[in-house]
């Protein structure tokens, strides 16, 4: 038979199915009247071949390793090596974070994941007044180059890659990481690592923002081309969907958004006479995993397909690698419940197959007390774990992206890319990301999802096992992890410290000199660099940039 | 008095997780009450001249960061000092451990609603706690 009589004939078995199955509904009828994904997308009944007519194996899929890479970035995938199982982490001081690293280290983690406090991720230091009562709370205080050798104290650089969890002040850390590993004699060559870099999605949804957007975008772009001559292996930036879906966003939007901001780094790097392929490489993507398993494994294979055909088309890349997206994914922090908090361990199993099953370079997996505190050493383990028996037991890593030509997921992925695209459009022609950010629209839409979700949740028409249903009563959990509240005084006596022992001529040299080549064109990431090896701390070095840049004031969206 | 209940939702500190804050802000404005909402990065200082600019009724502070413990009393103190909190209701929500809820409640946050809390619970308890009589 050929193709269009067989699928003729599935055609004509489907409609008397229908047919049938309408009949039966009468007497035994489904749970509910409409069935959406975790992102509220439709679903129905049944996906056939039907679903599919237009479907072209060659053209939308192709092959892993190949364009437009929907199948995945690598030819073997999992069967070369595994992801980088990768746990974010930093509290208290360089010290107590070192102990932390060393302890995932030796558990088996091939990565580390550093995680800053507010005012690091601000620009302040530990002794500013802004950061009273901040210090070493969300992440490790790292204030200048001692604690940023403290740090990484026995970890050698050029063996581990590190991912940095800083924006604003990327690359005052990129400087100071490449100080540390030049006194342990490896050069900027060999490092390798991320740093997230992404000021876009902090002004739309995570809030670490400190200058405007222009200089912001300068700064990075400088990161870029610094990069690709002295730093060559090191990931000039982490675009980051993460935490828009966190904020609330659909998973449509989580794609949108993300590549959306991803095409004004594109443009500001090329608008500042960057070559496409000499930055495009080194761009890296962050994603969430969320519980609907099959959205984000379609999720992900979109999220690649667009990238691919964008970088490719739109941006004139001839290189492939600059056309592969390569994503970290960290599984759902807002999904979990401080509600009997056992249950994230599920959770974050569900979407630790999610993220493999959509093809991710590195996961970190959410602990199971995240909603209710940072997370402990067990429970920090046992999520690594999760990854673990994902990787070694669950059989998925076996093949190459073994859901595709699943109907359902081949049809979700064309959905996602089609609703993604039609932002993304409507995104351009408001002038890009940045325009779309100041106008306060694409945190209003995220905003509209994150309410109608909390609508849903009360509404009851959403379950979340133990928060709106089978609750039971619990005592209140134990054995939470406490940061030290005398941390900010450490690092305040440090500081005192460090400034008593430095050169202070050298030190405010630098900023000069940092400063005055902030009013200029030129890059400033060797300015940066001198200065940090002075020991200026971090609260100098952009306490001189905001005296020159100024300060971005938020638009604020309800 | 007859007028709708105002509600300043801020953010203390320099956290930036903001969808809890802005969801309750919704959705108190959907309940008929009018919001004020402050945006990120507000010091204590700011926070309680925003309250006695907009002649408010309740203070709400979302706080996830881990810095409740200081910034949430440090509003309180403050309002004391501007001879205020006697006709505000200060409330807290966000990532905030159980076993810290009875100290912030002895330094005078009227209640705490953690991860989870419908948005009506919230609403219930602004209505039968308010201060000022509307």
């Amino acid at each position: 038979m050929a193709e269009k009589e067989k699928l003729e004939a599935l055609r004509m078995r489907r409609q008397q199915w229908d047919e049938k199955t309408a009949k039966s509904l009468e007497r035994f009828p489904e749970r509910k009247e409409k069935f959406v994904t975790g992102s509220s997308e439709p679903v129905e009944r049944l996906y056939t071949s039907l679903d599919l007519e237009d479907f072209d194996e060659n053209e939308q899929l192709g092959l892993p390793g190949e364009y437009p890479f929907t199948r995945g970035v690598q030819p073997t995938m999992y069967r070369g090596r595994f992801w980088t199982m990768r746990q974010y982490a930093g509290f208290a001081t360089a010290e107590e974070s070192n102990k932390r690293y060393k302890y995932l280290l030796e558990q088996g983690q091939t990565g580390l994941s550093v995680a800053f406090d507010l005012p690091t991720q601000i620009g302040y230091d530990s002794d500013h007044a802004l950061s009273e009562g901040e210090v070493g709370k969300v992440g490790v205080a790292i204030d200048s180059l001692k604690d940023m050798e403290i740090l990484f104290d026995g970890i050698p650089l050029d063996q581990v890659s590190t991912s940095m969890t800083i924006n604003a002040p990327a690359s005052v850390l990129l400087a100071m990481y490449i100080a540390v590993a030049e006194k342990q004699g490896v050069s900027p060559g060999q490092l390798r690592g991320t740093i997230q870099n992404d000021i876009l999605k902090e002004y739309i949804a995570r809030g670490t923002y400190i200058f405007p957007v222009e200089p912001s975008m300068r700064l990075i772009t400088n990161i870029f081309e610094y990069c690709s001559k002295e730093v060559p292996q090191w990931n000039t930036i982490s675009i980051s969907g993460y935490h828009i879906r966190e904020a609330g966003s659909s998973a449509v939007q989580e794609v949108a958004f993300t590549l959306a901001d991803g095409m004004a780094y594109v443009e500001a790097a090329i608008e500042a006479g960057l070559e496409v392929d000499s930055f495009a490489p080194r761009l890296s993507f962050f994603f969430n995993a969320h519980n609907d398993l099959l959205e984000e494994v379609a999720k992900f294979r979109a999220a690649r397909r667009i990238w691919a055909k964008l970088m490719k088309e739109k941006y004139g890349a001839k290189s492939e690698k600059s056309m592969m997206l390569k994503f970290h994914t960290q599984t759902g922090g807002s999904t979990l419940t401080a509600q009997q908090p056992d249950n994230n361990i599920v959770r974050v199993a569900i979407q630790t197959l999610a993220a493999v099953l959509g093809g991710t370079q590195s996961l970190h997996t959410n602990s199971k007390d995240e909603a209710l505190a940072l997370p402990t050493e067990d429970s920090v383990r046992i999520a690594l774990r999760t990854q673990q028996i994902v990787a070694h037991e669950s059989g998925v890593a076996e093949t190459a992206d073994p859901l595709a030509g699943s109907y359902y997921v081949e049809d979700l992925t064309n959905r996602i890319e089609a609703g993604a695209m039609a932002y993304i459009n409507r995104i351009t022609e408001m002038g890009g990301a940045p325009a779309a950010i100041e106008k306060g629209y694409i945190q209003k839409e995220i905003m509209d999802s994150a309410y109608e979700y909390q609508k849903q949740i009360e509404k009851n028409e959403r379950i979340v096992v133990g928060l709106n249903k089978f609750q039971v009563k619990e005592a209140a959990p134990k054995g939470l992890l406490r940061v030290d509240p005398s941390v900010g005084e450490m690092q305040k006596a440090k500081l005192d410290q460090l400034r008593g022992e430095r050169d202070n001529q050298q030190v405010s040299d630098r900023l000069a000199a940092l400063k005055e080549a902030a009013v200029t064109e030129a890059n400033l990431m060797p300015f940066i660099l001198d200065a940090v090896k002075e020991y200026a701390t971090l609260g100098e070095i952009c306490g001189t940039l905001r005296e020159v840049f100024g300060e971005y004031q938020q638009s604020v969206v309800l | 008095m007859d007028r709708p209940i105002r509600v300043l939702v801020a953010k203390p500190g320099l956290d930036g997780h903001d969808r809890g804050a802005k969801v309750i802000a919704r959705a108190l404005r959907d309940a008929g009450m009018e919001v004020i909402y402050t945006g990120l990065r507000l010091t204590p200082e700011q926070i309680v001249q925003a309250a006695i600019q907009e002649d408010v009724d309740v203070v709400a502070l979302s706080i996830l960061s881990g810095a409740h413990g200081h910034l949430l009393p440090k509003v309180v103190d403050l309002l004391k000092k501007e001879e205020v909190y006697d006709e505000i209701l200060v409330l807290g929500g966000g990532v905030i451990p159980e076993e810290d809820i009875p100290e912030l409640k002895s330094k005078g946050i009227a209640e705490v609603f953690t991860p989870g809390t419908p948005t009506t619970v919230t609403i219930d308890f602004i209505r039968e706690n308010l201060k000022r009589k509307q």
